[in-house]
């Protein structure tokens, strides 16, 4: 995983409430064994109109949120599947943060875990960088991780708030993996317990 | 944890489960059992071999394929080819890692959240994850069962544990008795409306009072699942006689003198009299009535007796907005009778709907009945041995008979990832548990209901109120 420390980028509004994981990436393009090159597919619907051409509506096919980096959308985003293929096509096409007042459980740590910097901040405040991200060409943002805080283009500082250990996590890229098996020892020891305590839970076996 | 201190059945499940608390309070949480389906999971397993690691407990895991299998002529094997790589995948990986695996012409092959209960594999106080947000289905069996993402899986996989805060508590109690007609299924889609799709975030959801006790584990199941939608990770529901009656005797449970052994361990799990939640919420179960979707949303829910609602009568510009591309999406017109909407398809399966029960109430209202002209009705039970009990007790001839389709075991129309799909602009009763846009097929349109009012609705050829049917 890349680490995230500071971003500065082209921010694009997406002012819906609810946007769930189907809409984030389609069932239908699931059907992969690889985490790269879904961004193609990131709000497929959205995107493009029934005949596969481009909908000229659509925020992300307009100059210059093409290149958008930083998503600020409505509450309860990523809500529905637990589907990592949405993070990944979000990285794909380019989005390492999204603001909105709210996430869905699942997706918010599915972020983390692809370097991707989930903010939730009052929906006030959501509503002014809204505001900045539709100022087109200057919809540029700065994310500074490290500071906690968001740079708007009138120059103005947004702090927002994070979990310690995450940030830390994405702070150095580190594999959450890699930190729990400096624990390895206490899971051993926890089954041992384990098997002593409960010694009806069975194992699977299929025959 | 203070000692004394009343504690919730969520509570008491975490505690146990603690293998290592971090200083900002992260927990290292033990993992008991391990969910695989053919869809979150290769990615994981590329991880564990890019990095060279063994999966840890390979007998916690269970393997089984069904997002991606075609619901009919299965023996011909898979037609598409992206879907039957991503069962060979899991396959190859199983054997690999040596994880247990339920193939797909094994008569237990089903979803992955029916078959957990169905073989006596999810059992109370355990901490269940899979790689699919539905796996909340399994807290009905006092379960802490919550779905993780492919990068969790594969945390899961290597460790057998998750790096987890604790959620906060919620109680949803519902008091009286559901009335005739009325299913979990209603009592739920009720809950969501109420509480809206967000309105469990960060919290774990407990179902309790008169009705949730009076609910055969079936209903529990369907409540449970759809936790999920109302925004909670997980459902939760403590185990009761019932519970135990039902897991008594599965293939995988513990048998015999280590059953009552088990049994006398789960019941310490109900929440302490006295338990502190974060949040309460309070139904009278005796005034919900059958639930219908109008949206694609599932918090955009009305009794079958409703109209479609007017987006003028919202005062907030954005909600007003969203509901307008609801109606339109959904090719409606405020004040249309629910009951007056003409369907195309219905739908009657998925991890929500598709167990014995399911099919029998479906059965039920179908008998002797045919499905209207023009109307394509799909039964696809949850597991092969759902189907078989099914045949057995010759509820297939019901629906054969009165027109429907009787289909092999697999999520199906519930996500369009196999051949059974909506076409743009048809119109879906469903029993499954997502109405988003898209979901059953680009441009379908979704309507979701219990299984009662899906064949009410097959048999009407519009959406139709189950009581009239009695
Ligand atoms: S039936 Fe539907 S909701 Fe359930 S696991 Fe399958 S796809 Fe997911």
């Amino acid at each position: 995983m890349d680490a995230f420390t500071s971003l500065t980028g082209i921010a694009a509004p997406l002012p819906l409430a609810n946007i769930d994981t189907d809409k984030i990436i389609p069932a239908r393009f699931l059907k992969t064994i690889k985490r790269s090159g879904l961004g193609v597919h990131l709000f497929d619907t959205l995107r493009f109109r029934p005949d596969g051409s481009e909908n000229p509506d659509f925020v992300l096919n307009r100059e210059p949120y093409r290149h958008a980096e930083i998503l600020i959308a409505g509450e309860n985003f990523g809500c529905g599947s637990s589907r990592e293929h949405a993070p990944w096509a979000l990285l794909d096409f380019g989005i390492r943060c999204v603001i909105a007042p709210s996430f869905a459980d699942i997706f918010h740590t599915n972020c983390f875990k692809n370097g991707i910097l989930p903010i939730a901040l009052p929906a006030d405040i959501c509503a002014l960088l809204m505001a900045d991200a539709r100022l087109g060409g200057n919809a540029r943002l700065s994310v500074d991780l490290e500071r906690q805080v968001i740079l708007r283009p009138n120059g103005e500082s947004v702090p927002f708030e994070i979990d310690p250990f995450r940030r830390h996590l994405l702070l150095h890229g580190l594999d959450d993996i890699g930190q729990t098996m400096q624990h390895a020892q206490h899971i051993e020891a926890f089954e041992q317990r384990r098997r002593t305590a409960e010694p009806w839970f069975p194992s699977i076996v299929i025959g | 944890m203070a000692e004394g201190k009343p504690r919730t059945l969520f509570d008491k499940i975490w505690d146990r489960h603690v293998v290592d608390r971090l200083p900002d309070g992260t927990c290292i949480l033990y993992i008991d059992r391990h969910l695989v389906h053919e869809v979150t999971s290769p990615q994981a397993f590329e991880g564990l071999r890019l990095a060279g690691r063994p999966v840890r407990r390979p007998e916690a895991t269970i393997a089984v394929v069904d997002h991606n299998v075609p619901t009919s002529d299965r023996r011909a094997g898979i037609a598409e080819p992206e879907s039957r790589l991503q069962v060979e995948t899991l396959e190859r990986n199983v054997a690999a890692f040596g994880v247990p695996y339920i193939p797909l012409l094994d008569a237990r092959q089903g979803i992955v959240h029916i078959i957990g209960p169905e073989l006596g594999l999810s059992l109370p106080g355990m901490t269940i994850v899979c790689g699919d947000s539905h796996t909340s289905t399994h807290g009905a069996m006092g379960a802490l069962a919550f779905g993780i993402g492919t990068s969790e899986v594969e945390h899961v996989l290597a460790t057998q544990t998750l790096l987890q805060k604790p959620a906060r508590n919620m109680l949803v109690e519902v008091g009286g008795r559901l009335a005739p007609g009325v299913t979990a299924k209603d009592l739920i889609l009720a809950i969501i409306g109420r509480i809206g799709t967000a309105g469990g975030t960060g919290h774990v959801i407990e179902y309790a009072g008169e009705a949730i006790r009076a609910l055969d584990m079936a209903g529990r199941m369907s409540v449970c699942n759809m936790s999920i939608e109302a925004g909670a990770r997980a459902g939760l529901i403590a185990p009761d006689e019932t519970t135990f009656a039902y897991i008594e005797g599965r293939p995988h449970a513990p048998q015999g003198a280590a059953f009552a052994q088990a049994v006398a361990e789960w019941r310490t799990l109900p929440s302490d009299p006295g338990a502190a939640y974060d949040r309460v919420v309070r139904l009278d179960g005796a005034e919900v009535v059958p639930m219908v979707t109008w949206g694609t949303s599932p918090e955009a829910v009305l009794p079958i007796t409703g109209v479609v609602p007017d987006p003028a009568s919202l005062a907030d510009p954005e909600q007003r907005a969203q509901r307008a591309r609801m109606l339109d999406y959904m090719g409606l017109t405020p004040g249309q009778k629910l009951t007056d909407l003409a369907i195309d398809v219905v739908f009657i399966g998925s991890c929500t709907n598709s167990r014995i029960e399911d099919i029998r109430a479906a059965a039920a209202v179908v008998r002797g009945r045919r499905v209207a002209p023009g109307v394509r009705a799909l039964v696809v039970p949850g597991s092969g041995l759902v189907r078989q009990q099914a045949e057995a007790e010759g509820l297939d001839r019901v629906l054969l008979e009165a027109g429907f389709e009787w289909r092999e075991p697999g999520c199906s129309m519930c996500l369009g990832m196999n051949p059974d799909k909506l076409t743009p602009g048809q119109r879906c009763a469903s029993t499954s548990n997502r109405n988003f846009e898209g979901r059953q097929g680009p441009g379908g349109r979704t309507h979701l209901l219990s299984p009662a009012m899906a064949a009410a609705a097959a048999v009407s050829g519009h959406l139709a109120d189950v009581r009239e049917f009695a």
